[in-house]
């Protein structure tokens, strides 16, 4: 990087079924969260990108960067509007970090934002579908869950992943959103609850599913050496990572790997200059209960096959001696709202080396990573962070 | 999905299985590229008409369907891998979802796939169901 770049604030809402709220209510108070967080009235932003998969369908509205720089009072500032599915989040965070890094601008938010619930279940479905390849997938009649299905499926052939062993990142998600105040499911579910939920597409029951859900989240980053105007506890932009690959499932090599969660990860790491048993917290893309263990393996933190038996021996609770895996509760149980989710993750990672992550806080918490997935993997974003001090 | 044209601009790929070869490098493609990602401005692409004929690589059977498709639910999806090399996604028809496994060999047939409601497209396109074994 250019300059090194550091998080000065972060803020998010409750996510979940959040009738009272409308698109533009979560924003505005997920923004005055951070801006208060890092002690700002808002004439230091210079500029906003805003992660939004799909308000042209959720809401009914295209052109949400404009409303959005209206509804917050930051206008005439440049405000732009990041899609890439369910990575939109994590992406915006990106494009904020570079801005940053390229010296354009010194104080960027960077946010997201999905409204999932003013439409039903089944548009909403049919929304989050349009993350697939509409004439070659979706076309056919595969769904999205069906999508990630099929992932398990050839996982569970070649690797001898188990039913059980898919049940357990739900399981330890929904455990950890217990000690999380914002998330939508603060309440546990055994194994056999999973594994006896309706089926949704073979083998993936509804427990192996993230919800439909409302939300926003965002963080201000500046240049690290302006960090302590605004906080004590700046955290660090280690590395900022982005690879795409297919959309479509099919024209892959190997489905059971997201080869752009692998690309991704391996520049962030090399950025960083750290392995990945360095990392002490990650918030990863569980959409869905395959995704989670396809992700510890592609970021290198188990071998290739080989996590369904790390969950069976808890390798990545809270309080494990290996990384902290989704200690928020992941998508599946803090919720996901998809544009909002890649930026609430780095929201919790800030808290975690920050040391405020109340009950759910991992010990000596030093560097953390975020995975944020578009689609069924055609696009990765990929962030190390470490404590500044 | 789309209206009339956007179907009817791939009707020989959905009702022949007409994908794309490489000149250059030999690979095939479906569904059909511009650009082979492989060769790129060095390749040529030409038109080649699939054999319909392939092994099941992974699957599902879809419980909660798309607008559309609540007729056919439970339905078996899978990506085929086809014996000209590529993968292709595809719904698998004439089975109970019991007898589909990974392997199992499978081909072509031509289906209705959905509709847009009752005044809208009907689309059909060619979708896959197991190859019996003569009694």
């Amino acid at each position: 990087m250019n300059r090194d770049v550091a998080i000065v604030g972060v803020g998010m809402t409750r996510f979940g079924e959040l009738w009272d709220k409308s698109f533009d209510d979560l924003f505005v108070e997920a923004g005055l969260e951070a801006l208060e967080d890092a002690g700002m009235s808002g004439d230091e932003i210079e500029a906003m990108y805003v992660g939004n998969m799909s308000a042209g369908r959720f809401i009914d509205q295209e052109h949400v960067a404009s409303l959005i720089a209206d509804r917050s009072g930051l206008t005439p500032i440049p405000c732009t509007r990041v899609e890439a599915a369910c990575a939109s989040g994590g992406l915006a965070v990106r494009q904020a970090i570079l801005a940053v890094a390229s010296g354009m601008y010194d104080v960027v938010l960077a946010g997201g934002v999905e409204k999932m619930t003013d439409v039903t279940t089944e548009e909403a479905t049919a929304t989050l579908a349009t993350a697939a390849d509409q004439e070659w997938e979706a076309f056919h009649g595969v769904t999205f869950p069906a999508l990630y299905a099929m992932i398990a499926r050839r996982h569970m052939h070649e690797y001898g992943t188990t039913r059980e062993h898919l049940a357990l990142p739900p399981v330890k998600n929904h455990r950890n959103a217990t000690k999380n105040p914002k998330a939508q499911f603060r309440f546990e579910i055994t194994v056999e609850q999973v594994i006896e939920s309706p089926l949704v597409a073979d083998p993936l029951r509804l427990l192996d599913c993230s919800p439909v859900s409302d939300g926003a989240a965002a963080v201000i980053v500046c240049p690290l050496e302006m960090a302590r105007e605004f906080t004590d506890t700046p955290i660090v932009v280690r590395a900022t990572a982005q690879a795409s690959d297919s959309l479509a499932l099919h024209d892959r090599e190997d489905i059971t790997t997201l080869r752009a969660t692998v690309e991704a990860a391996r520049s962030a790491y090399r950025q960083a200059g750290i392995e990945p048993e360095d990392v002490d917290v990650a918030e990863v893309h569980d959409c869905f209960s395959i995704a989670e263990l396809v992700a510890v393996e592609d970021l290198g933190f188990v071998e290739k096959g080989e996590s369904g038996e790390a969950y069976h021996e808890g390798m990545f609770e809270i309080d494990s001696d290996h990384v902290a895996v989704n200690p928020s509760g992941g998508l599946k149980a803090k919720g996901h709202p998809v544009g909002a989710s890649g930026v609430a993750q780095v929201v919790e990672i800030v808290e975690q080396l920050r040391g405020e992550a109340g009950k759910r806080q991992v010990d000596g918490a030093e560097i953390g990573l975020t995975h944020n997935v578009g689609g069924s993997g055609g696009t990765v974003v990929v962030h190390i962070f470490e404590r500044g001090d | 999905m789309g209206g009339v044209p956007r179907f009817w601009r791939s009707i020989d790929n959905r009702y022949r299985l007409v994908g794309t070869r490489c000149e250059n490098c030999g690979e095939v493609y479906f569904p059909p590229r511009v650009v082979c990602p492989k060769c790129r401005r060095e390749g040529e692409m030409k038109e080649v008409e699939l054999s319909g004929r392939g092994e099941i690589y992974t699957y599902s059977v879809v419980r909660v369907p798309p607008e559309g498709f609540e007729e056919k639910a439970p339905y078996v999806v899978a990506i085929v891998k086809l014996e000209e090399g590529p993968l292709v996604t595809g719904m698998i028809v004439d089975c109970d979802p019991g007898e589909i496994d990974i392997g199992t060999p499978v081909e072509a047939t031509f289906r209705r796939v959905s509709e847009d409601g009752e005044d809208g497209v009907i689309y059909y396109s060619l979708e896959f169901r197991p190859v019996r074994r003569e009694e």
